[in-house]
C-alpha cells in the first residue's frame, strides 16, 4: 500500500474500518501467522476480501466477544498473531475480563482492533458508541493503547502493531470521508508522539479523529494571531511522557482533546502525569460528556459535542484567556 | 516418570497425590481448596500417567500434549501432580500460599513447570483450550489439548460460547474433562444452578460426550485419548466425589476451602493410608 497523496483521498473516502481491511490483506501477504478474527462483523470490520482471499487466516467465532479474546489468545500462545475486531464497547467491555486475563496478566500477542469507536456508530446509538473504552483498557497492566489520527495513520499503526511484542488495543475512531491528517509517509512509532504543528501560546494534545479538528482549531486561531502548537498522541499507553515533559518545560498551557468520555481516557492519563511534577502547568480536558447523550449522524453529534473545529477554537481561545 | 497400562500404578500414583496435597495444605498453615482437588486426582494421574505426551526434562517441547486446568481452583491437586511426575520439586511445593510465591491458589503460567496457563476467574480456559487446539491444526501438529472444567464452572455463559466454537471448528484433538463433583463453592450445584441434564446439554452441542467414573483410572484411560476419526471435540463427564480419600472431606461443601487443624491433618493422611510426613 503506497502511501501518498493521492492514496490518503481514497482511503479517506473509505473510512478507516474498510482501510484497517485493506491493511490486513498487506500483512496476510507477508505472513501466514497473522490471522483476522471477527465475532461475526467481518463486513464492517472490511474484512469480506480477507476472508475471500486468505479464508486459512481467518477465524469467525460467531457473535460471542468472550470467546473471540479467548481463541485469539490461544492461537497467540502458539506462536500466531492475530488481530480480533468487533465494535469498541462489546470488545472492550463485554470481552474486558478476558483481555485482563489472556491479554494483560498473560501477555499474549493479540492486536484488538476496536471498530467505530467515539461516536461513528452514529444513529446505531449508544449501545454502540465507545465512550469509555480508553478508559476501561488503560486501568489494565501491560496492555499497549493506539489511537491512529487518520486513515494512513490506520495503516501504520497495524504495520507496527505486527512488528510489536505485546497485547494492543487499536482504537478506530472517525467514519467514512475521515478528514486527513498525513499524506506523506512517515516515521511511526508506537509511544512516540508526533508534532504537527508548532505554536508559541498553546498546545493541543489529541488523539484519533481529535487530531484533525485539532489541526482545524489552530487554523482557526492562527488567524487571530494565536499560535497554537498540536501534537498526535496517537499512543495513549505507554504516555508518551518526554513530549509532555518538553511541553510542561516549555510553560504553555495545555488542552487535550479526544472522542471520548472526559472520565478516564487521554486527558486523564495527562492529569495523572502531571501530579507527578514539580512544574505546573494549566491543563484543560475536552471531550465527551459524562453521559449517555442523543443519537444523530456523525457529523452533528461532533458539533453537539462541541469537538469541531471552531467550537473547539472557542474553549481554546476561552481557556488561555482565563489564564492570563 | 511415564507409566503405560499399569492400573495398579495409576492408583498408587494417585494415593502419592492426594497425600502430597495434603501435607502442602498443612504445611501452608492456611486455607486451601480441598474438595475440587482431591475430586480429580483420578483424572490427574490417568492423563500424566498414561495418556499424555510429554517429556518432563523438556517441559516446552513443541510436540506435547497441552493441559489447561481451566478450574484454577483445583491447583493443588495439579501441582501435587507435577511433583509426582516430577515437574517441579519440593522446593516449589514448600512454597505454597507463601508471599511472593509462584504457587498459590490459582495457576500461574510457567511453561518451565508444565503449567500451561495463569488461571483463576472460571470460563477462561475452554477458550483458550480450543485456541490452542485450533492452532494444531493450522500447523499440522498432531498433539491433542485436554482442559479440565468444573461443573459449577459450566454455568459461566464463556464455556458455551467455546463449546460451540470447538464445534463448528471440529476441533477433535480437543478433549474436556467435566470434573463433575455436583458441588460449588455455595453447596450442592443442584441447589445453586440445576441442570437438566449436563450430558445432554454437551450433546446438544454435537460434542462427544461420555460419562464415567471419574474415580476408575481404568474407564478414564479408556475414554481419554480422542477418536481423530471423528470430527467431533469429546467431553469427558467425570462424575467423581468432591474431598475424594478423605473421609471427613467427602461430600462436605464446606471443604471447597478449608483449613486443616493438626488433629484434621493426621486423620486425613490416616485415610490415605498412613502417616506420611514428607512429600
Amino acid at each position: 500500500m503506497n502511501i501518498n497523496e493521492s492514496n490518503a483521498r481514497l482511503w479517506s473516502k473509505f473510512g478507516p474500518r474498510a482501510v484497517y481491511g485493506q491493511a490486513m490483506l498487506e500483512l496476510a501477504e507477508q505472513s501466514s501467522d497473522v490471522l483476522a478474527m471477527s465475532a461475526d462483523l467481518s463486513l464492517p470490520s472490511g474484512l469480506s476480501s480477507f476472508s475471500r482471499k486468505y479464508p486459512k487466516q481467518f477465524i469467525n467465532t460467531g457473535i460471542a466477544e468472550q470467546n473471540l479474546i479467548g481463541v485469539s489468545a490461544g492461537l497467540a500462545k502458539e506462536g500466531f498473531i492475530p488481530y480480533v475486531s468487533s465494535f469498541a464497547p462489546f470488545v472492550s467491555m463485554r470481552a474486558s475480563e478476558q483481555i485482563r486475563m489472556e491479554l494483560g496478566y498473560m501477555q499474549f500477542n493479540v492486536k484488538v482492533v476496536a471498530l467505530g469507536s467515539g461516536l461513528a456508530m452514529s444513529f446505531l446509538g449508544n449501545s454502540h458508541y465507545g465512550l469509555e473504552d480508553i478508559a476501561v483498557m488503560r486501568t489494565i497492566p501491560g496492555l499497549t493503547i493506539v489511537c491512529p489520527s487518520d486513515c494512513i495513520e490506520v495503516i501504520k499503526v497495524v504495520r507496527a502493531a505486527a512488528k510489536h511484542k505485546g497485547p494492543m488495543y487499536i482504537r478506530l475512531t472517525g467514519a467514512v470521508n475521515n478528514p486527513i491528517v498525513n499524506t506523506t509517509d512517515y516515521e511511526y512509532e508506537i509511544g512516540k508522539a508526533i508534532r504537527l504543528r508548532k505554536g508559541d501560546d498553546i498546545v493541543i494534545v489529541s488523539t484519533g479523529s481529535m487530531v484533525s479538528k485539532s489541526l482545524d482549531a489552530a487554523k482557526i486561531l492562527a488567524k487571530k494571531d494565536i499560535s497554537v502548537e498540536v501534537v498526535n498522541m496517537h499512543t495513549i499507553k505507554p504516555l508518551d511522557v518526554k513530549t509532555l515533559k518538553e511541553i510542561v518545560n516549555s510553560g504553555k498551557p495545555m488542552v487535550s482533546i479526544e472522542e471520548h468520555t472526559v472520565v478516564g481516557g487521554l486527558g486523564s492519563a495527562i492529569a495523572e502525569y502531571l501530579t507527578t511534577l514539580k512544574k505546573k502547568i494549566p491543563h484543560k480536558i475536552i471531550g465527551l460528556k459524562d453521559e449517555f447523550g442523543k443519537t444523530a449522524e456523525y457529523d452533528h453529534l461532533i458539533k453537539l459535542h462541541g469537538l469541531d473545529g471552531s467550537s473547539i477554537a472557542q474553549k481554546v481561545e476561552y481557556f488561555i484567556n482565563s489564564n492570563k | 516418570m511415564k507409566l503405560k497400562n499399569d492400573q495398579h500404578s495409576l492408583e498408587s500414583l494417585s494415593k502419592e497425590i492426594r497425600k502430597t496435597m495434603i501435607n502442602m495444605g498443612y504445611a501452608s498453615e492456611m486455607a486451601a481448596h480441598f474438595g475440587g482437588a482431591l475430586s480429580m486426582v483420578e483424572i490427574l494421574a490417568s492423563l500424566y500417567g498414561e495418556v499424555l505426551n510429554y517429556k518432563v526434562d523438556d517441559p516446552r517441547w513443541i510436540d506435547r500434549d497441552r493441559f489447561i486446568l481451566s478450574k484454577g481452583h483445583g491447583v493443588l491437586g495439579f501441582y501435587a501432580t507435577l511433583y509426582v511426575f516430577g515437574f517441579i520439586g519440593k522446593e516449589e511445593l514448600d512454597s505454597f500460599q507463601k508471599n511472593e510465591s509462584e504457587f498459590i491458589s490459582h495457576p500461574i503460567m510457567n511453561l518451565n513447570y508444565g503449567i500451561e496457563s495463569s488461571n483463576g476467574s472460571l470460563g477462561h480456559g475452554l477458550s483458550l483450550g480450543a485456541g490452542v487446539a485450533m492452532s494444531a491444526k493450522l500447523k499440522n501438529q498432531d498433539f491433542n489439548v485436554y482442559v479440565m472444567l468444573g461443573d459449577g464452572e459450566c454455568n459461566e455463559g464463556s464455556i458455551w460460547e467455546a463449546v460451540m466454537f470447538a464445534y463448528h471448528h471440529k476441533l477433535n484433538n480437543l478433549v474436556v474433562i467435566v470434573d463433575r463433583n455436583s458441588m460449588q463453592n455455595d453447596g450442592e450445584s443442584k441447589d445453586v444452578m440445576n441442570y437438566f441434564s449436563i450430558e445432554d446439554a454437551w450433546k446438544g452441542f454435537g460434542w462427544d460426550v461420555r460419562s464415567i467414573d471419574g474415580h476408575s483410572h481404568k474407564e478414564l484411560c479408556e475414554n481419554l485419548t480422542p477418536d481423530k476419526s471423528v470430527d467431533t471435540p469429546r467431553v469427558i463427564i467425570a462424575n467423581t466425589i468432591k474431598g475424594k480419600g478423605v473421609s471427613f472431606m467427602e461430600g462436605v461443601p464446606s471443604w471447597h476451602y478449608g483449613k486443616l487443624t493438626e488433629k484434621t491433618f493426621k486423620k486425613a493422611l490416616q485415610d490415605l493410608g498412613g502417616e506420611h510426613n514428607e512429600y
